[in-house]
């Protein structure tokens, strides 16, 4: 693996971090979308930025583009005031008004520059390395990776400062809005902090891959855990690995690294849609099944315990009766009678079913908590 | 105007871009009242890798054929977030930007591997990304139109069913409509509106065409059928708009400058809509408080004329003046007053209320009581 390549890779997993900081709260606010708007609503910006400047790594873009972010999320909540528009559909609204302003602004004044409208949907993270930044004729390393790396160290900053504020503001705005904590101007430094990040990681993985990298991981790792800060660690993990592993499959396939990011990133949640422990679709199935069992065996013994000691127990308490009363099929009823006497809930003596003290115990306190 | 009418491509592309505005406004009106804006966001961007996969299986650029390939991943793309938010605790925001942009990811590696081939075909598909409106030609028109009347006439076909569906799914419920099978048909009716647009629009921008002329048609009426043929009618014309002054104009791509004119519209619609538009919502608010304010006069003549024995008393403007020191405009109050016969003026400069002006008083008070 040669220096290039160990570059790339870092780069990668330096934006893919910079991105999941921010979309965990994003994701767990209910405004994934806003990573969308934002995304595509800052490319007018960053195209005024290069006119102004020339160079697509320049600090004042990432200013730039975070004030055309910030507009939108103003512009967003201005058309939602007037009550004419809802939301979503502001949303969709705002953006891509900005986004085609964005394109043709490109297409009109850019068209021979550096700045086409495949790196607006692709970035050119192969060629972050040769772009270096150099001070004093130090060769220091590839400039993306300062400006991407300030960006999300700014972002580690602002959650570890913040956390708390940001926590409850995210799980009880109005409790957070109650004690003081300014929730309006939380939302707003953190639409801030994305709209920066997605700047800085636009350069390296264009502007629709970037809703894959804040909105990807997190929603991965929201199936993982209950627990904010584990969120936010395994959102990390799940970013570095897809960056990693990205790149070798695109690096097998000479394909787009970006764009093979994102699918491992698909890849990732797929996974885990099908095996997270106690989300998983695997988890719910096999709680399903397990449910079904518990609750006919409730149902079994709660039946003998109704009729326990009854002139009709002779005739209730027998296997082949569960089939009329309960109506079950011959395999499942001797399924559960075998379950539940493995369990030692009841013992059958010959074809009638007698309850254990256990089983009693079972029934009774099945039916008062019914 | 003339040269361009005659000429016959601009009049092909014209007369696409109008059917597939009108068909897009007329899905669109659906999409934006059920709160599905963004869900047509989300199709258009995931049918990048159908586009992709279908010229890869078949080899073919025929539009019918990709469109198929596009209309297949964006219904899938629906179904996987439908998956998402039914079997986990993922909100629908973080579902759409997930499956939005991995989808959209895993289009651009399927365009970067096809770029390999040897026979380098795919110069055709990057124009899905941005749409090329100029290319075309009267096989896509045809398309476009067939496609387009087929979706239109299963909308006027169900048309009592899905208006059911959009404004109280619990009572069609209730009446026994099949729910879930319209809801599955009215979204396959809006993927079907998004494919056609996609060549000429671009998956990118594709979802404005869905929102913005049904959000602008939304302010003129509240009628579902109405608001239908008005959002028709904009989108046809923001088509036929921004291919008029994409011709006209060099370097100006037609997809986002269609989507600019439907912007614009949405903006002046916002603006001037009759009874809900903000100038209207103004002035309203301006005619209420002036007459909130000369009420307010009457009532103190009414309160001064009580400490008096006849209500013919004339008050000087001073006092009035105290008792309602913010009334800047209070001169010009009581002239309008005046003209309206509820007060008169007396010789020494002072103000009383007439018999019609007492009875006015009495009947506000009686208001207020109730």
């Amino acid at each position: 693996m040669s220096l290039f390549q160990l570059e790339i890779q870092l780069v990668a997993a330096v934006v893919a971090v910079a991105c999941a900081l921010p979309g965990t709260f994003l994701v767990l606010r209910q405004m994934a979308m806003m990573s969308d708007a934002i995304s595509h609503a800052i490319l007018p910006g960053i195209v005024v930025g290069f006119f102004l400047t020339g160079n697509l790594s320049s600090p004042i873009l990432i200013l730039g583009g975070a004030a055309t972010g910030l507009l939108t999320v103003v512009l967003v909540e201005w058309m939602r005031k007037t009550e004419l528009v809802r939301e979503d559909a502001a949303i969709g609204l705002v953006f891509s008004a900005l986004f085609a302003a964005g394109v043709i602004l490109i297409a009109r004044y850019a068209g021979d520059v550096h700045l086409d409208t495949d790196a607006v949907l692709l970035g050119e993270l192969a060629f972050a390395p040769f772009d270096r930044l150099q001070i004093a004729g130090y060769d220091l390393g590839p400039q993306s990776l300062y400006s991407t790396g300030l960006v999300g160290l700014l972002c580690a900053a602002f959650i570890i400062l913040f956390y708390k504020e940001l926590k409850l503001a995210t799980f009880d705005s109005a409790l957070c809005a109650t004690l003081g904590f300014l929730p309006g101007l939380l939302h707003y430094a953190l639409m801030g902090l994305v709209s920066m990040t997605a700047v800085a990681a636009f350069d390296a993985v264009g502007s629709i891959l970037v809703v894959a990298l804040m909105v990807g991981p997190p929603i991965s790792a929201y199936l993982l855990t209950n627990r904010l800060d584990r969120m936010i660690l395994y959102s990390i993990l799940l970013a570095v690995t897809a960056a990693v592993s990205g790149y070798w499959v695109a690096h097998l396939f000479d394909a787009s690294i970006a764009g093979c990011m994102v699918a491992i990133v698909g890849v990732q949640f797929g996974i885990l849609l099908c095996i997270a422990p106690n989300q998983g679709l695997l988890a719910a199935w096999r709680r399903r099944k397990r449910q079904r069992w518990q609750f006919a065996i409730k149902m079994l013994v709660i039946h003998l315990l109704q009729h326990e000691g009854t002139p009709e127990a002779e005739r209730e308490c027998r296997v082949d009766h569960l089939q009329d009363h309960l109506a079950w099929e011959k395999p499942f009823a001797e399924n559960v009678v075998s379950r539940a006497s493995t369990k030692r809930l009841l013992n059958p003596v010959g074809e009638s079913l007698e309850l254990t003290p256990a089983g009693r115990e079972l029934a009774r306190e099945a039916i008062v908590h019914r | 105007m003339e040269q361009f009418l005659g000429d016959y491509t601009f009049r092909t592309v014209a007369l696409g871009t109008a059917i597939l505005g009108a068909i897009s406004g007329a899905l669109g009106a659906f999409a934006v009242l059920r709160r599905q804006s963004l869900l047509g966001d989300a199709v258009s961007h995931a049918a990048l890798p159908g586009i992709g996969l279908a010229f890869i299986i078949t080899g073919s650029k025929a539009p019918l054929i990709l469109m198929v390939g596009a209309g297949l991943a964006g219904w899938l793309a629906t179904v996987v977030v439908l998956v998402i938010t039914t079997t986990t605790r993922i909100k629908f925001d973080g579902a759409l930007g997930f499956v939005l942009s991995v989808f959209f990811g895993i289009g651009l590696v399927l365009l970067t591997f096809i770029q390999k081939f040897p026979d380098a075909g795919q110069a055709g598909l990057d124009s899905f990304l941005f749409g090329q409106a100029a290319a075309l030609v009267e096989q896509d028109v045809i398309t476009i139109a067939v496609l387009g009347g087929l979706a239109l006439a299963v909308l006027v076909l169900f048309w009592k069913e899905f208006k059911l569906l959009s404004f109280d799914p619990e009572f069609a419920n209730s009446l026994v409509l099949p729910v879930r099978r319209l809801d599955l048909g009215l979204t396959t009716l809006l993927v079907v509106a998004i494919v056609i647009g996609l060549q000429t629009v671009g998956v990118v921008l594709m979802s404005a065409m869905i929102i913005a002329p049904a959000a602008a048609a939304r302010q003129w009426t509240d009628n579902l059928g109405i608001m239908v043929l008005i959002s028709m009618v904009i989108g046809a014309l923001s088509g036929v708009g921004g291919a008029l002054l994409s011709t006209s104009m060099s370097n100006l791509p037609t997809g986002p400058t269609i989507v600019l004119c439907a912007s614009g519209v949405v903006l002046v619609s916002v603006i001037i809509a009759p009874r809900r538009g903000l100038v209207w919502e103004q002035i309203r608010r301006t005619l209420q408080a002036r007459r909130l304010r000369s009420e307010a006069i009457l009532l103190d003549l009414f309160e001064l004329a009580r400490k008096h024995d006849s209500y013919e008393h004339p008050h000087m403007e001073a006092a009035l003046k105290v008792m309602h020191p913010n009334a800047s405009t209070l001169r010009r109050q009581l002239r309008s007053l005046h003209s309206k016969g509820l007060i008169s003026v007396h010789s020494t400069g002072g103000w009383a209320l007439t018999e019609e002006g007492m009875n006015t008083c009495k009947g506000l008070l009686d208001k207020r009581v109730r």
